[in-house]
């Protein structure tokens, strides 16, 4: 069944290379664990990738429950962590997986930086991934905010004060971030809007950019 | 494993056993391995977004409307408020029965056009006299709810509950008991 769909819509759009360029894609002798175990540190990139994509999945069903309003986020929250099935699983994982996606990052850039492959020609891809970590930060900025405790205004408070000590433009930043004067309902909804389309599109972005270039110059070589 | 010729000298006759080539047990494994992840990480958040279809619904609870001596043959409109959660929001909407009082006692109907779900009055149109009209798409129904026109079915009506002290109580809704 599955292969006679397939093979129908293979013969018309010839599909076929498309996978075949990724699962035949061959992994050099030094990148690979089974013959040098301490290659595992070259998994770390995939690992942040996997993570994201768990962070997007859970996201999008979060958002199917959380309302971005300062009277009603706190109960939204509250209410899909504890009355909903499942809730403090999918919460959890968006929660843990945040943090996590910042340290398997370090760790990537970590083997990026001692394995020198951000040397020429790669430059532009250690740009790409800095752009990218920030972009990750900004997302861990703006989600904090979202489930409107007492943590996540104080945490966001801090944030905008330390917006406010750049000099000359930092009070123009700072109100730019708030959306007004102070953290409140307009905060709370420019941080939502910036954690799940702008952000996300960004990544999505870089991502591509990130990857399509680590195809075409392939992984560096042996220490 | 055991290699093809192995089988030449197996007591039990020439039922030679397929061996599993390589390729097919890596392809087991981590096809295993990945739907397990895939699983993992894909079941509770289905189950968290069915969640609304699976919880419990319960009956509203009684609530006061009118006295009995107030109804009349001629259904008459009444407004009550009731107790809606609805997950983390808790209001009182307010909810209108058209109640009216007979030999069969006393009948308390949604104004909930079963059509589409607007709302009809009674004896709001020249043409349907003494029936409910709905304005929407021109479906009319009897006192007792019996629909006449566009719609497939009768009026809901409210549990009724009389009290002691001659109130009437009205519940959640079900379908129309007196009419099909």
């Amino acid at each position: 069944m599955f292969k006679t769909v397939y093979n129908w819509i293979d013969e018309r759009l010839d599909i076929t290379p498309m996978w075949r360029d990724v699962a035949d894609h061959e992994v050099p002798e030094h990148v690979n664990p089974a013959h040098h175990f301490s290659a595992f540190v070259y998994c770390f990139g995939g690992l942040t990738f996997f993570i994201t994509v768990i962070q997007i999945l859970s996201g999008m069903f979060l958002t199917m429950y959380y309302v971005p309003d300062i009277i009603n986020a706190y109960y939204s929250v509250e209410y899909l962590q504890t009355k909903v099935a499942f809730g403090q699983i999918v919460r959890g994982m968006h929660h843990w997986g945040a943090s996590l996606v910042i340290v398997m990052m370090f760790l990537h850039t970590l083997r990026v930086f001692f394995t020198g492959s951000y040397k020429a020609p790669r430059e532009m891809n250690w740009v790409v991934g800095m752009l990218i970590f920030f972009i990750m930060l900004g997302l861990g900025f703006t989600g904090y905010l979202l489930p409107w405790d007492n943590k996540a205004y104080f945490a966001t408070k801090v944030g905008m004060e330390i917006a406010d000590t750049v000099p000359y433009i930092g009070p123009y930043v700072k109100e730019l971030l708030q959306g007004g004067e102070i953290v409140g309902a307009q905060t709370l909804t420019r941080f939502f809007a910036i954690h799940v389309f702008f952000l996300p599109a960004a990544l999505l972005a870089m991502l591509g950019a990130h990857f399509i270039m680590i195809r075409r110059q392939g992984i560096s070589g042996p220490l | 494993m055991s290699k093809p010729h192995e089988n030449e000298h197996n007591p039990h006759g020439p039922t030679a056993r397929k061996e599993m080539s390589r390729r097919q047990f890596l392809s087991y494994t981590l096809g295993g391995a990945s739907a397990f992840m895939i699983g993992g990480a894909a079941l509770p958040m289905v189950r968290f977004a069915v969640d609304p279809l699976l919880q419990k619904k319960t009956d509203s609870d009684y609530v006061k409307v009118v006295e009995v001596s107030k109804l009349t043959a001629e259904p008459q409109e009444f407004n009550f408020e009731v107790l809606q959660v609805d997950g983390w929001y808790e209001s009182k909407p307010t909810m209108t029965a058209w109640i009216c009082k007979d030999e069969k006692g006393i009948l308390a109907l949604s104004p909930t056009c079963k059509h589409l779900g607007c709302t009809v009055s009674w004896n709001n149109n020249e043409k349907f006299k003494d029936q409910y009209f709905c304005p929407c798409h021109g479906a009319h129904y009897t006192k007792e709810g019996k629909q006449l026109a566009v719609a497939r079915a009768p009026l809901d009506e409210y549990k009724v509950k009389v009290s002691e002290d001659g109130f009437v109580y009205l519940g959640s809704k079900q379908s129309n008991t007196r009419v099909q």
